[in-house]
C-alpha cells in the first residue's frame, strides 16, 4: 500500500461520498489552503491539472468559481456558494459543475489533534445520476486494472 | 442504455459487509450456497437473500444445475463501480499529495517567521 493510503473514500448511502484524510499540519493551515485562491491553485487537482480561474469570496453567502483545466486541455467550470463557515473547523457549501444539473452539498470538518488534522468531507449529490457522472469527468479514460478489484474487496472487509 | 441504474444497484449491493465477504469469497472461485453459508453465522435463507441482491445487481450469476446452483462472480459491474471510486480517489489522492507539499512549505515558512521574530 502507498504511504498516502490514508485517504479513505467510501459510498455513504446511495447519493453521498465520504472522504477522510489525515494531514501533518494544524487545521488553520488547512483552512487557509482551502479558502485562499493563491494556495488553492497550488494543490487542487491531480498532477497535470491546473486552475486557470480560481475566485473565492470566502464568507457565508459568498460564492466561488473555478475553471479546472485537465491535462488534455479540456476545461471544466464549477461554481458554488458558502452556506456555513466556522473557521477553522467546519464549512458547508453547495457546488455544481457548469454543465450539470443540480447542486451538491459539501460538508468539510477539520479536527486537530497533536498537530495533525483530520479532514472529513461528505459530498452529497443531488441525484444518483449526477454522482455517477462526476468521477468520469475527473479522470478521462483511466485504465482500470483487475487487481484493483481484489484490493477494493480486501479493503472493505 | 448506460444510466445511473446499474452502477447504483452495484453500490447498494456493495453496501453490506456480508455481501462484500461473499464477493471476496467468490473471487477465489465459484461456490454453492452451502459453501458460502459456512463461514457466516447466518442461515442459508439469509444467504440466499443476499445472493438474490447480488444477482439482481449483476454481480454474480448462478449455474443451471438445479441441485447445486453454484454462484460465480461477474466482473463487469464491479469493475464499473471500482472505476468510479478509483477515478474519484485518484483525483483527491493526487490533490492531497500536492497539498502535503504545500503544507510542509507553509510550516517551514511559519518556523522561519517565528525564529525571525524572536531575534
Amino acid at each position: 500500500m502507498k504511504n498516502n493510503g490514508n485517504l479513505k473514500v467510501e459510498m455513504h448511502g446511495d447519493r453521498a461520498v465520504l472522504m477522510t484524510r489525515v494531514f501533518d499540519a494544524p487545521r488553520q493551515m488547512l483552512w487557509d489552503a482551502f479558502s485562499k485562491p493563491e494556495l488553492m491553485k497550488r494543490w487542487f487537482g491531480p498532477r497535470g491539472y491546473t486552475l486557470p480561474v480560481c475566485e473565492i469570496d470566502h464568507r457565508v453567502g459568498g460564492g466561488f468559481r473555478f475553471v479546472i483545466q485537465r491535462p488534455d486541455g479540456e476545461e471544466v467550470g464549477m461554481h458554488g456558494t458558502f452556506q456555513e463557515l466556522q473557521a477553522p473547523e467546519r464549512s458547508v457549501h453547495v457546488e455544481s459543475f457548469d454543465n450539470m444539473p443540480g447542486e451538491s452539498t459539501v460538508t468539510a470538518v477539520f479536527t486537530e489533534a497533536k498537530g495533525k488534522t483530520t479532514l472529513t468531507a461528505t459530498v452529497e449529490y443531488p441525484s444518483r445520476e449526477v454522482r455517477d457522472m462526476v468521477a468520469p469527468m475527473m479522470e478521462p479514460g483511466a485504465a482500470e486494472s483487475y487487481d484493483k478489484l481484489a484490493e477494493l474487496l480486501a479493503e472493505s472487509n | 442504455m448506460q444510466t445511473a441504474g446499474p452502477l447504483d444497484a452495484t453500490f447498494a449491493a456493495l453496501a453490506d459487509p456480508t455481501r462484500r465477504a461473499i464477493l471476496a469469497r467468490l473471487a477465489d472461485g465459484e461456490a454453492t450456497v452451502l459453501e458460502l453459508a459456512q463461514p457466516f453465522s447466518i442461515s442459508q435463507p439469509a444467504i440466499s437473500k443476499h445472493l438474490k441482491v447480488l444477482e439482481r445487481a449483476g454481480l454474480i450469476s448462478r449455474g443451471r444445475d438445479a441441485q447445486r446452483r453454484p454462484c460465480r462472480l461477474e466482473p463487469g459491474p464491479l469493475a464499473a463501480a471500482n472505476t468510479w471510486l478509483e477515478n474519484y480517489r485518484r483525483f483527491w489522492e493526487e490533490s492531497f499529495e500536492r497539498l502535503d507539499v504545500l503544507l510542509d512549505e507553509m510550516k517551514a515558512q511559519q518556523t522561519k517567521t517565528k525564529k525571525g521574530k524572536r531575534r
